[in-house]
């Protein structure tokens, strides 16, 4: 009998998975013992730290995606459609085409997206660098801003790379020094909790460089509604902020698979070493849909798929899976145009922080080129 | 323990580690009404500190904190 494997979700982490998969199992798969199907709603995979550029005109949206054909692994089904519905108990998936398909292994990595409508007025008051079109919507609007107060807003927590609010103000400083404008544009970072990152070392390191850079930083701020015609971000704290241009971090969500298939309230419950889910059997979650406590990061989804793929390649080869994850998580931080730094820590470690340079800053922008031979699983 | 607050809603954020239980609190006080009663359980100590500090500063009334084997239980009522 053939051990099916379906990845839900061909970003980052199912990409990585699977082409694991196709590595450790290539004999099974080729006899007929097993076989791997990711299905992703649509072609492409989009790169998304490419976004961060997009605003300062360093990258395009169109080059930050790829044809999953030409990512996987010729040992892996792709089909592209939408999973609509998962039922755990007759372990099978339907799809937006009308069919069911069965598996004996389940892996959930649907990523996170933005729900800008759970926050009245954010819509239509605020732009962000998050997905496709915001980015390319706030390109537009930051070419032709050139007085007035900034303020970039962190509203929706957890939210995808942990670091890039920071990475946006840094960047944007330096940018607008560059131009000549910096003296006409004020800016403002906000932060929900009582510092300016939720990593207490990250907010230690930061607090006196946004000083430096003269950016303003308010915290135990969340901002509950935004007026997009008098322009002002009100807070659950009672407090108002005007302002000219809003970049916001938005609410995110997961599909809604997963809270009516039972795997979560939002985000699928795991174990945080294992992966596999709390409230199904045969069903694993890696990348941002998982809820373990660490970020929603690419490099996190990289090393849970590593972790996954090695467990159901034991499991359909009859052996007990040993592979754990420990939380590893690695960021860049970008801490202008042409500065950078990065963080390594596992769960609940407090990372390290390391002074910015130029070659780091180098590293990041070879490393996004070259990430997508990480996604084929070349390196 | 006859004065331990009665929870109209619980949110369990044990293992996850700063800023996770605070930030799952102020998700829940967005979503509950004015007078709500909100059992918070952490594993983080941390949130002894960070959970009061943040209602003060909303405006939110700490009913009081439970120290629970492994644990601590923070109740809270919304205004
Ligand atoms: C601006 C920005 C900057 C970032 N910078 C960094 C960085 O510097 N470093 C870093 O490590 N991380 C960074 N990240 C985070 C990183 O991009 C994500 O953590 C990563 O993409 C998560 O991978 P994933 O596989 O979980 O989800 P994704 O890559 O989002 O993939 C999920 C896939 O599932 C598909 N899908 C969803 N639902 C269904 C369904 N029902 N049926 C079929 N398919 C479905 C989606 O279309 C998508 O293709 C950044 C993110 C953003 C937004």
């Amino acid at each position: 009998m053939t051990e099916e494997i379906v990845v839900v979700g061909g970003g980052t982490g199912g990409t990585v998975l699977a082409n694991r998969l196709a590595d450790r199992l290539e004999p099974a798969i080729e006899s007929g013992d097993a076989h791997v199907t990711v299905i992703n709603d649509g072609e492409y995979q989009y790169y998304k730290p490419a976004y961060l550029y997009v605003p300062f005109g360093k990258k395009t949206v169109e080059e930050a995606k790829r044809p999953l054909s030409d990512l996987l692994d010729r040992h892996v089904e792709l089909r592209v459609d939408r999973v609509t519905g998962l039922d755990t108990d007759a372990k099978s998936v339907s799809l937006e085409d009308g069919d069911d398909m069965a598996y004996d292994h389940l892996v959930m990595a649907t990523g996170a997206t933005l729900d800008p409508e759970e926050v009245p007025g954010l819509a239509e008051g605020g732009h962000h660098f998050y997905g496709p079109e915001g980015t390319e919507s706030l390109r537009d609007e930051l070419a032709d801003f050139e007085e007035g107060h900034l303020v970039l807003s962190v509203i929706g927590v957890p939210h995808m790379c942990p670091a890039a609010p920071l990475e946006f103000v840094f960047m944007a400083d330096d940018w607008l020094r560059q131009r000549g404008l910096r003296e006409d544009i004020e800016i403002t970072y906000t932060y929900p909790i009582q510092r300016a990152h939720g990593l207490q070392s990250v907010a230690d390191w930061a607090t006196p460089k946004l000083a430096d850079r003269d950016i303003n930083l308010e915290t135990f701020f969340n901002a509950e509604r935004v007026d997009p015609e008098e322009q002002v971000l009100e807070t659950m704290e009672g407090n108002e902020l005007d302002y000219d241009l809003l970049v916001a971090i938005p609410p995110h969500t997961a599909s809604e698979l997963v809270s009516e298939a039972g795997l979560g309230d939002t985000w699928v419950d795991v174990d945080r070493a294992t992966l596999e889910a709390e409230q199904a059997e045969d069903v694993y979650a890696i990348g941002d849909v998982a809820d373990v406590p660490t970020s929603k990061a690419g490099s996190v989804a990289h090393y849970e798929a590593g972790v996954v793929a090695d467990r159901i390649a034991s499991r359909v080869r009859g052996q007990t899976p040993t592979s754990v994850y420990d939380g590893k998580t690695v960021c860049f931080i970008e801490t202008g145009m042409d500065e950078a730094t990065f963080v390594e820590f596992g769960y609940g470690d407090e990372p390290t922080m390391r002074e910015p340079s130029k070659p780091v800053h180098w590293a990041k922008l070879g490393y996004n080129e070259s990430y997508w031979l990480t996604a084929r699983g070349l390196l | 323990m006859s004065d331990t607050p009665t929870p109209d809603v619980e949110i369990d954020s044990r293992g996850a580690t700063c800023p996770g239980p605070l930030m799952d609190l102020i998700g829940k006080v967005k979503e509950v009404e004015a007078g709500t009663t909100i059992e918070l359980l952490t594993s983080d100590e941390g949130s002894k500190n960070d959970v009061p500090e943040w209602l003060d500063e909303a405006g939110h009334e700490l009913l009081t904190i439970e120290a629970v084997d492994d644990h601590w239980a923070i109740y809270v009522e919304t205004t």
